[in-house]
């Protein structure tokens, strides 16, 4: 027996078969991010919508949140925009029913924090995200002793809680996070806040080396990650490269003065996709 | 009702530890450094010796006659309970805030740590961390709402000269919650010598049982002198909250004492139906945010509500997770005051006792001054005055239309 949920022994979920693809092919993943409702609904549908034949593997669903503590200022700005154009919990499900009409293979994570889910209800969330077609919930405030909140609904409908591991993690505190873990692990890659710093390659493969000798599950590497050689250095070292702020970087310095899409909006976040994407297929993966 | 918080520091269904996993390994560390410190007869030994020698403890507890004299003026026959005021406002620095900060302090040294990050609403907190930080010559670093640091800038130059580094928030509303945000995005940043002193019962576990803790040395004087000066515990003990730390600290060794009515006094705002409110408990819901789980402001989605008070510190849109449990388990009252119900408490009490209050105090004052005037003359309240007025002088000074 293994840490994964009890789900993916009786079907191999969406986030599985992702993973086990791309094994077969040699290389990581490209994770971009992409805030629910910013600048609108209708624009960052269509980002999502264009994002897999962009070179998505998978795709992380930001929940626009008030009080974002763990984000910088570039997922801050881009959740109170998602805000103002009416971002809801309900809005952002209905968001991933749409893109799920559209495309049946690409896994969805969604990211966000805790409370939205307290309020609207833990096992309501999980049964309708799951129907959604979300694969994964990353909840950035849900530290593994308080995972028991949300963990048993999650189990119910199949859904991956993801965990996340730090340059702060030690072996004894991996153990626990690995416990009830399944999907992946995200992998913050610094000290810090979204979109603010960058990890050494050094750093990284010696942090890898750590971490891989314990994780029974795949491992992507996030925070920091805003050029094409960070994507591969990210993709070759671990399983996956997340990337967030600096496509929302790119897409908002196409917004007009009044912060709404211009015809511009939706290309500006998926060159750098393409990039990415370019780079992280031209290598192999040496894990 | 004094055992909690659990192992995990839940108080029922609230409180815990929901925090980025790059800060859990540092909850881990502080939770252990604190139980350490707790058992060890060398640290309160030294807490005890800086409580006595630099904040200026015991406070006094003062029998206000004046105003009670004034309450049974206006009160029916036989009715207008003898107010008490718990004098934390006499403490160094002129506020509750520096009991628990002392205590935080001389934890953080214990650690190793060598730069102190906090946040402040009205800036008491904020002097009294910069003032610590003076004393035993740590960096520090104080987050302040932009709004906040406008309307309160005595404070803020005081910090100054404390030589603390203070930066306005300019995120989110500009409030003492957006100055949270920030406060821990700087751990987050600097979690290797970096302490994050928290300034009330709130957030991650442990530092609402912490907070308490180092709180409760003003409640069990209190409970102590009022002993002394009347024979007796009294009827009822009143506090404002905003976090909700002077109450907790009021508050907890009373708990058990069940002939002991207990009042939190949350503030109102411009009415709790307003919409202009921080009355957390009166008008929230439970949710997670800064780390713990207890009532919020929030609108329907999960998103936090700005808020407002007349007082800084109480502008706020959560409150300690005790507090919350307290709540629910009905052992204490929880109820508000409006801003001009704050207003007019302040007013008396500077004309009939001489004593300038902070406006977060005035709210807790308001309600007592309408409790009293309900219980029988034979009756003893104790008020919890949390801190001096001074920094304040400048908002009542613009609402009473005064210029400066």
């Amino acid at each position: 027996m293994n840490a994964h949920s009890p789900s993916t022994a009786h079907r191999p979920t969406r986030l599985a078969k992702r993973f086990a693809q791309l094994r077969a092919e040699g290389r990581g993943a490209l994770i971009p991010y992409v805030e629910a409702f910013d600048p609108d609904r209708a624009t960052s549908l269509a980002l999502m919508k264009a994002m897999p034949e962009a070179g998505a593997d998978i795709i992380e669903v930001g929940v626009p949140f008030s009080d974002p503590a763990a984000d910088g200022p570039t997922i801050q700005a881009a959740a109170k925009r998602a805000l103002k154009a009416g971002a809801t919990l309900a809005g952002v499900l209905a968001m991933v029913r749409d893109f799920r009409q559209h495309d049946q293979e690409t896994p969805v994570v969604m990211m966000g924090y805790l409370n939205p889910v307290d309020r609207y209800g833990v096992e309501r969330f999980c049964q309708e995200a799951a129907q959604a077609g979300v694969d994964g919930l990353l909840l950035v405030d849900l530290p593994p002793e308080e995972a028991p909140f949300v963990l048993p609904h999650a189990r119910a409908h199949g859904l991956d809680l993801i965990r996340l591991a730090t340059p702060t993690t030690t072996p004894e505190r991996l153990e626990t996070i690995l416990q009830g873990a399944s999907g992946f692990l995200y992998y913050v890659s610094i000290k810090g806040v979204t979109g603010t710093t960058a990890a050494s390659a050094d750093d990284l493969a010696q942090a890898m080396r750590r971490i891989r000798q314990n994780a029974p599950l795949p491992v992507v590497t996030g925070f920091g990650i805003a050029t094409p050689e960070q994507a591969a250095t990210a993709a070759t070292l671990s399983d996956g490269a997340v990337t967030a702020s600096a496509l929302i970087k790119a897409m908002a310095a196409t917004l007009d003065e009044r912060g709404n899409a211009t015809a511009a909006t939706v290309e500006a976040a998926l060159a750098p996709v393409r990039a990415m994407a370019q780079a992280v297929r031209a290598t192999t993966n040496k894990a | 009702m004094r055992a909690g918080p659990d192992a995990q520091g839940h108080f029922g269904p609230y409180g815990g530890r929901f925090v980025a996993e790059t800060l859990m390994p540092l909850m881990l560390d502080l939770e252990q450094a604190w139980l350490e410190a707790r058992r060890d007869p060398a640290f309160h030994a030294e807490l005890r010796r800086h409580l006595r020698n630099y904040v200026g403890r015991p406070s006094p507890l003062w029998r206000a006659d004046r105003l009670t004299e004034t309450i049974r003026h206006q009160a029916p026959t036989g009715k207008g309970a003898s107010l008490y005021l718990k004098r934390e406002d006499l403490n160094h620095t002129g506020s509750h805030k520096l009991n628990n900060v002392m205590g935080q302090i001389l934890l953080a040294r214990r650690m190793g740590k060598k730069r102190i990050v906090a946040e402040t609403g009205a800036g008491q907190h904020g002097v009294a961390t910069a003032t610590v930080c003076a004393l035993f010559g740590m960096a520090c670093k104080i987050f302040m709402g932009k709004t906040d640091v406008e309307r309160q800038k005595p404070n803020v130059f005081r910090m100054h000269l404390l030589g603390a580094e203070v930066e306005a928030v300019t995120a989110g509303g500009g409030q003492l919650k957006d100055a949270m945000n920030e406060a821990m995005r700087d751990w987050v940043e600097h979690v290797d010598d970096t302490y994050f002193l928290v300034g009330t019962v709130a957030g991650p576990h442990p530092y609402p049982a912490m907070v308490r803790d180092f709180q409760s040395v003003l409640g069990h004087e209190a409970r102590h002198q009022i002993q002394q000066q009347t024979g007796r515990l009294p009827d009822a003990i009143v506090a404002a909250i905003g976090g909700g730390s002077n109450a907790m600290g009021l508050f907890h060794p009373f708990l058990d004492d069940q002939t002991v009515a207990i009042y939190g006094v949350e503030a109102a705002g411009l009415g709790l139906d307003s919409g202009r409110t921080a009355a957390s408990l009166e008008r929230g819901a439970p949710g997670v945010l800064h780390g713990n789980r207890t009532y919020l402001l929030q609108d329907d989605d999960g998103q936090i509500t700005d808020t407002h008070s007349i007082s800084a510190g109480l502008d706020y849109p959560g409150i300690g997770p005790e507090h919350s449990w307290l709540r629910d388990k009905g052992r204490v009252n929880y109820v508000a005051a409006t801003d001009d119900e704050a207003l007019d408490a302040f007013q008396k009490l500077t004309r009939l006792e001489g004593i300038i209050p902070a406006l977060e105090s005035a709210h807790g004052l308001a309600y007592a001054l309408k409790l009293a005037a309900t219980l029988p003359e034979g009756a003893t309240i104790i008020v919890n005055i949390s801190g001096r007025g001074d920094k304040d002088v400048p908002t009542v000074a613009a609402r009473l239309g005064v210029k400066l």
